[in-house]
């Protein structure tokens, strides 16, 4: 029953939480190893966009993903598999990837808990477009429809592994990813399930590009976070899937530990729909919220892994947030955006700079953005500029989103 | 664990605004007339049951995020405001914690359509009013704004059945005391667009638009009904078929009896209701399908059937009510509430 929840045995609430699998696809490549790679030496992974028409746009550049041309072996089916678009090859790639860490047997009753903005929009786009120039033909529009629809993102993931869910997705806008697995840590946390395969997924699709083109939030050039010139973001996709499940669970079954989940807070700002209280109200608060939940202090947390798009608003209304959060603590305090490397992949956002911060904390590395432009003077803290070795054992990860939606994510390492 | 206790419905429909006109379209248990719908390209139109315009022009529609806002906002946050009657100014003045749980399927169909067909024409022109609206969370985010409330949202998107697991999750929160009430709305809008993906599966269903909101507590002061079970989803995959998740959706719910109700969703999608009716065939008690009366309105469809089920056993006319939602294409799942026995 989801209401009232059976009570699974083992220590007292709240359980802890670990990390025994990540899988990752972004621009950088697929898999663990050349995504930590990428971050640990702060490339960039920008280049024109190819997947749509783009000439008419003010920004002609995205980080996107070349994927491998075969699939991993699942339980889909030949047509299934043929009509899998981008968005759902990428979760399959990240979930495989993380799956196959994990070491996990029988998929049983496996809570999946997705984020993600769009699902899998270009075929809603390709539905349309057939629509209004061919009313009358409907060849391939039912597989468009079905396909489309964020839902089956998430069944092709549980018929390719054999999951009989439930299917739990979150669409908070680019906070999404984070508030999956904040969601996830929630049902651990408090008992609700012994593991869950959670994470977020997003594919470039035309009318996302368009609509942030249009609110003139995109870069003409590779996006610059937290830069004095910084003027706009750059768009990236991708997928990122962890398996997380109690302490005790992983411990009974004697699985790696990637590192811990520790504090998860989530806010809403209220300001406006798409512009975020300039002194970052609600940010603050979901920091706060995600450290009081860590029973941590700020001063505890050595790096942060920012939302960091490289908008005027978000990075100005940020680095406030982290000045306040941080106080005194700031000036020592390293923080960095990934989006510099692999651009904002929207709804995998929280998923995949999840999974920058395990690969910080296991390799005691810090992921730099390499600009060489001026930072904002507004930031008080540390900008990582250079690859480093580091010695961190508690990381923060911060996700904004249009509607308000704020999330915040606390990982410590496993030693 | 906690009891959780409804405290509020509402209701935006075909039928109108509230709850008191849903109840009274569902009691004549008489399909609504539909609306015709201009298909460009078509000489037919499509059919739709759209929400008629409201008696008298509600005041939160003057609010700065709800002026321009899409119409599945609109349907949203009227539910809402219905369901938090004298809450909302609790929620206002900061001496209530809300938590905010919407569910969509198809969302803000209408404003993502425009926007497309302007980048279709000419992307550099595209309206940056329109594309914000036309972004999953955008309804969930107006009601937090209208309300001042900065407390967790979360914005779900499946089929039908999340609703329902919508009410599970705000059962979660409650319990976890993240939030003191917790509203689950579920809600969708027409578009000829919907109608035409619609009408691509099944002519004679018919697309419906509208809301419905459940306010949650842990209180049980002034309940109108108790939330008794959400059951697990089951999903509709290789391995389980819809007939199969519907059958064990209704083995975790009580068996029935003659003064009680069964909610279905029973449109006329026949992998839907063969599963369905196969599930419930020997259900002993009263039956009602709001979306055969209302239209198929996805998650709002899947709220009116939670608001009708509450509302029946408020006013004590069923001891209590089974939800029964086989979805459209994700999973079957139910709910039960009940009158508060303490």
């Amino acid at each position: 029953m989801l209401f009232p929840p059976p009570k699974i045995s083992g220590s007292a609430n709240p359980h802890r939480v670990v990390v025994t699998g990540a899988g990752i696809v972004t621009a950088f490549g697929c898999g663990w190893k050349i995504n930590a790679a990428g971050f640990r030496a702060g490339r960039t992974a920008f280049r024109p966009v190819t997947l749509f028409d783009v000439s008419r746009q003010r920004s002609k550049i995205a980080a996107e993903i070349d994927l491998p041309a075969g699939l991993p072996a699942t339980r889909l089916s030949p047509n299934s598999i043929r009509r899998l678009d981008r968005a759902a090859k990428m979760l399959l790639f990240a979930a495989h990837e993380a799956w196959s860490q994990a070491g996990w047997n029988e998929p049983e009753n496996l809570p999946v808990v997705l984020g993600t903005t769009s699902g899998e929009m270009s075929l809603g786009e390709k539905y349309l477009q057939q629509a209004i120039r061919f009313p009358h033909a409907k060849k391939q529009q039912p597989t468009r429809v079905a396909h489309y629809q964020i839902q089956q993102q998430g069944l092709d993931l549980c018929n390719a592994f054999g999951f009989r869910g439930p299917i739990t997705t979150i669409s908070n806008a680019c906070a999404s990813g984070a508030n999956a697995i904040g969601h996830a840590f929630e049902m651990l946390r408090g008992g609700r399930a012994e593991k869950v395969l959670t994470g977020g997924y997003d594919a470039l699709c035309q009318l996302t590009f368009a609509g942030f083109d249009s609110l003139q939030a995109l870069s003409p050039t590779p996006c610059r976070p937290f830069a004095a010139a910084r003027d706009g973001l750059t768009l990236g996709e991708g997928a990122a899937v962890l398996t997380l499940e109690t302490l005790d669970h992983a411990q009974k079954r004697g699985a790696e530990i990637f590192g811990e989940i520790a504090g998860y807070g989530a806010t809403t700002d209220t300001h406006h729909l798409t512009q975020p209280h300039p002194e970052g109200n609600a940010a603050l608060a979901a920091m706060t919220a995600a450290c009081a939940c860590a029973k941590i202090s700020p001063a505890q947390i050595g790096y942060v892994n920012a939302h960091g798009t490289a908008t005027p608003q978000n990075d100005a209304t940020e680095s406030a947030a982290i000045n306040r959060w941080a106080g005194g603590h700031a000036k020592n305090l390293r923080v960095s955006s990934t989006k510099s490397g692999v651009g904002h992949p929207l709804g995998a956002a929280g998923a995949v700079e999840a999974v920058a911060c395990l690969m910080a904390l296991r390799g005691q590395w810090l992921p730099p953005q390499m600009s060489p432009d001026k930072s904002d003077p507004a930031c008080r803290f540390q900008i990582v500029r250079q690859p480093v070795d580091a010695k961190v054992n508690i990381a923060l990860s911060n996700s904004f989103g249009f509607g308000g939606a704020n999330a915040s994510l606390i990982f410590r390492r496993w030693s | 664990m906690s009891r959780i206790f409804v405290h509020g419905l509402g209701a935006v429909s075909p039928a109108g605004w509230g709850v008191a006109a849903l109840r009274d379209v569902l009691e004549k248990n008489v399909p609504l007339p539909v609306q015709p719908v201009a298909r460009p390209g078509w000489e037919k139109p499509l059919r739709v049951r759209t929400v008629p315009p409201p008696v008298s022009r509600p005041a939160f529609f003057a609010h700065p995020r709800l002026r321009r806002a899409s119409a599945i906002a609109q349907y949203a946050v009227a539910a809402a405001l219905e369901a938090l009657g004298e809450n909302v100014s609790r929620v206002q003045n900061g001496t209530v914690r809300l938590g905010i749980i919407v569910g969509v399927m198809a969302g803000s169909v209408n404003y993502s359509r425009r926007f497309y067909e302007e980048v279709l024409q000419e992307p550099a022109t595209a309206s940056p009013l329109i594309f914000p609206e036309t972004v999953f969370n955008a309804p969930a985010s107006h009601l937090a704004a209208y309300l001042g409330s900065d407390a967790v949202g979360y914005t779900l998107v499946g089929d039908d059945g999340t609703f329902l697991q919508g009410l599970a999750l705000a059962a979660q929160w409650l319990a976890d005391d993240k939030v003191d009430v917790c509203l689950v709305i579920g809600a969708e809008e027409t578009d000829w667009i919907a109608a035409d993906v619609m009408n691509l599966f099944r002519r004679d269903a018919v697309h419906g638009a509208g809301a419905g909101a459940v306010l949650l507590g842990k209180n049980p002061g002034g309940a109108l009904a108790e939330l008794s079970a959400v059951t697990d989803s089951f999903l509709f995959t290789q391995n389980q078929t819809r007939v199969e998740a519907a059958r064990q959706m209704r083995g975790q719910l009580p068996p029935g009896a003659p003064d009680e109700l069964l909610c279905t969703g029973a449109q006329p999608i026949p992998f839907t209701v063969a599963a369905e009716n196969l599930a419930w065939e020997n259900w002993p008690g009263a039956r009602l399908a709001p979306p055969v009366i209302l239209g198929e309105a996805f998650v709002a469809s899947a709220a009116w059937q939670c608001v009708a089920a509450g509302d029946a056993v408020r006013q004590n006319k069923f001891a209590g009510a089974n939800v029964s939602v086989v979805g459209v294409n994700q999973q079957a799942i139910g709910a039960r509430f009940a009158r508060p026995v303490f």
